[in-house]
């Protein structure tokens, strides 16, 4: 006790115990009274036991982790922050369970420049995930799924998987950095041609491919070493800036005789001016993948701290094509983090002419569904929280080059769950356009939804539920 | 065969190539005059097509060739026969950037220097330069041989899967994972007798063979489990 509280002052009593000051009376040892919850709990903002652990294991690799699926950043804002606030007395619904709702999506029709521009009959394609990250039997049933809905798929870094054209009526050919397996014949046989600069998952940085991936098949489809550890490059080879690639696409289009459309698939990072390039650039279709995207392995840290949320890409893209004039000449693609219709439907509200799906496709094909639980156990997981696919060990055969896992991937039955799924994601879309009143589902628009909070309404210029004004956009 | 001769001036690109592609498809040979160093001249050409760029071309010139031979009577751009699958290009003069890159197969022939990342991410097929390989040349190429008989710039050969970076004459620097070994006699003979092949045979070249030490193939660990989240 300090000094100056030193008092003359006597109690008419005796000094209690320590132990009675203690309240030792009636108490447990392990459970003293006085000992803050944070001994056991910890609470410090910096040092909690995940970063902790990261800092063990860091220091015992001595490299990045590496892991598949998506972000597990918890600041980042869902599509559960927005609402749709469908008609009421100012506007008139349409009849939700009979009236029609047109979902028919063009892309790369608005420019006048391609003979073929995609149409699809729903608003959701399959996005671009390669065969190396995804078994030949995922890509098939993939790609049977779309075709039954008519919808399509996008072949990935891997180069054009025979499985996956046969499958696929409308077939995306993608040209990453890499180019792996590029080839004329291919290039003529694709619907589309799908340039990347960047992908949501980890944007700035090349495709990543573990060798225990690299099989046979995959590698003498990339010309690469069986089994090594792929690590890709994130510039082309044949252009650097804008201006190049401009040129590049020109290539591209006397190539394929002007028949198809071009894409260039981005990284959500700052698409007000990136997708404003690439539409002076010259491309037809324009993705933006936010930072919620999926992939077969990364760097964790780029997953968890590089982009920007889907939803707050989308606004962004959306006006940077208003401004620029070339809305209705460049169509755009939103993905990310998409899971349901619902998510989907606020995606085309915020500006999206469509939605590219990944894992929740991969889903529907059956991973992370409850099965082989021991091999899950094998990896350290279990049903539900699997994001393992950087390992090649799914255990239900979607991501991974093991032939006896690949077999765990029925294809006709995966390939019937991915057209349900796409059918349910449509219906749930054109659900709630015609709450909103709408005929079509590119008639959804950002009055449709609010905000539920002033960050989101903040991110994505959507007014705040209640108040009806955008908080600070 | 006959020689059809079709003037590219200021027209678009699109005219132009289907003129050549015509003229090709009637079994001509075609000259392209009036080039202006004009961008995308002959891409995707077919195998027996025979084309002459009088002047100099631009970018992509020959891209995604499928088997045509071609020739340019001065310099090109960028990335000329980039991802060609098969076919034959000549330069004449020098070549920018990306030469070849991403190429599958064929021949491509630069008699002066080329600029940075000649060869960058091939995946086979032969690149000869008579002069001086530019700044990171092979980088991350996967197969195929790029022979540059006038030495090379820095980060020569980096980063390589696979492949092999043949130089005569003296190297700025090598590349990160690069070794140079020496290669057999079976090698500089194959070697040698592309080059008599093109009239550059000369038996008194020191050659350094460089190919990829393999240290960037992996992690440190071959072992699955390895890469599970600790």
């Amino acid at each position: 006790m300090a000094d100056d509280m030193k008092t003359p002052f006597e109690y008419p009593f005796d000094m209690p115990s320590e132990e009675a000051v203690a309240m030792t009376d009636g108490a447990v040892s392990e459970r003293p009274a006085g000992v803050p919850s944070s001994y056991d709990e910890g609470g410090s903002i910096s040092w909690t036991p995940e970063s902790i652990s990261e800092i063990h294991a860091l220091s015992r690799l001595g490299r990045y982790q590496i892991r598949g699926f998506n972000t597990f950043n918890k600041r980042f804002p869902t599509f559960d922050d927005l609402t749709f606030v469908p008609a009421t007395m100012t506007r008139l619904p349409l009849e939700g369970y009979r009236e029609s709702c047109d979902s028919k999506t063009v892309l790369g029709g608005g420019s006048g420049l391609v003979e073929k521009p995609l149409e699809l009959d729903i608003p959701i394609y399959i996005a671009s995930m390669s065969f190396g990250a995804l078994s030949a039997n995922a890509k098939a049933a993939l790609g049977y799924g779309a075709s039954k809905v008519g919808s399509m798929t996008c072949t990935g870094e891997g180069g054009m998987l025979e499985d996956e054209r046969r499958a696929s009526q409308t077939l995306v050919y993608q040209m990453t950095p890499s180019r792996y397996m590029l080839d004329l014949e291919h290039l003529r046989m694709a619907d589309a041609l799908e340039l990347i600069v960047g992908q949501g998952a980890k944007p700035g940085t090349g495709g990543l491919l573990l060798g225990m991936k690299v099989s046979e098949r995959v590698a003498g489809m990339r010309s690469l070493p069986l089994g090594v550890d792929q690590r890709s490059t994130v510039r082309h080879p044949d252009f650097l800036g804008a201006d190049d690639m401009q040129v590049k696409i020109e290539e591209l289009r006397e190539a394929t005789d002007y028949q198809v459309p071009i894409f260039v698939k981005m990284g959500a990072t700052r698409p007000r001016f990136d997708v404003a390039i690439a539409a002076k650039a010259g491309v037809d279709v324009i993705v933006v993948d936010g930072a919620e995207g999926g992939t077969g392995a990364s760097p964790e840290l780029l997953l968890n701290h590089t982009g920007i949320p889907t939803i707050s890409s989308i606004r962004a893209a959306r006006e940077a094509l208003d401004d620029c004039g070339m809305s209705g000449k460049v169509s755009l693609v939103a993905a990310g983090g998409i899971r349901s219709g619902t998510d989907a439907a606020k995606c085309l509200a915020l500006g999206a002419d469509a939605v590219m799906i990944g894992t929740g496709a991969l889903i529907a094909l059956g991973c992370n569904s409850p099965r082989y639980f021991d091999d899950y156990a094998a990896l350290g997981t279990a049903p539900g929280k699997c994001h393992h696919c950087h390992t090649g060990l799914c255990p239900v055969g979607v991501t991974t080059q093991e032939p006896e896992l690949e077999a765990r991937v029925d294809v006709p039955a995966a390939a019937e769950r991915v057209a349900r799924y796409l059918t349910a994601l449509t219906m749930e879309i054109t659900l709630l356009a015609k709450a909103c009143g709408k005929s079509s589902v590119h008639n959804l628009e950002v009055e449709d939804l609010r905000a539920l909070s002033m960050e989101v309404s903040a991110f994505t210029g959507v007014k705040m539920a209640g108040i009806d004004r955008v908080f600070s956009w | 065969m006959s020689e059809a001769i079709v003037s590219v001036g200021d027209r678009p690109i699109r005219e132009v190539n289907k003129e050549i592609k015509a003229a090709l498809a009637n079994g001509d040979s075609v000259v392209v005059r009036d080039t202006r160093s004009r961008h995308n001249i002959g891409i995707g050409l077919p195998e027996g097509a025979r084309l002459r760029v009088e002047g100099s071309a631009g970018y992509y010139c020959g891209g995604l060739n499928d088997g045509a031979y071609i020739e340019v009577e001065r310099n090109v751009g960028w990335s000329v026969g980039e991802a060609m699958a098969s076919g034959d290009i000549i330069v004449n003069g020098y070549a920018g950037m990306s030469v070849g890159s991403a190429m599958r197969g064929g021949l491509i022939h630069v008699k002066g220097d080329t600029g940075p990342r000649c060869g960058i991410a091939m995946k086979g097929g032969d690149i000869i330069v008579e002069g001086k390989i530019g700044y990171l040349s092979g980088f991350m190429s996967h197969a195929g041989r790029i022979i540059a008989l006038g030495g090379a710039a820095g980060a020569c050969a980096d980063s390589l899967w696979g492949g092999e970076v043949w130089v005569a004459g003296p190297i700025e620097s090598l590349g990160v994972d690069t070794k140079v070994v020496e290669p057999t006699a079976e090698e500089v003979a194959s070697v040698e007798e592309l080059l008599i092949g093109r009239g550059l045979g000369d038996n008194s070249r020191d050659w350094q063979k460089i190919i990829s030490a393999q240290r960037l193939w992996h992690f440190e660990s071959r072992d699955a489990s390895a890469w599970l989240m600790i």
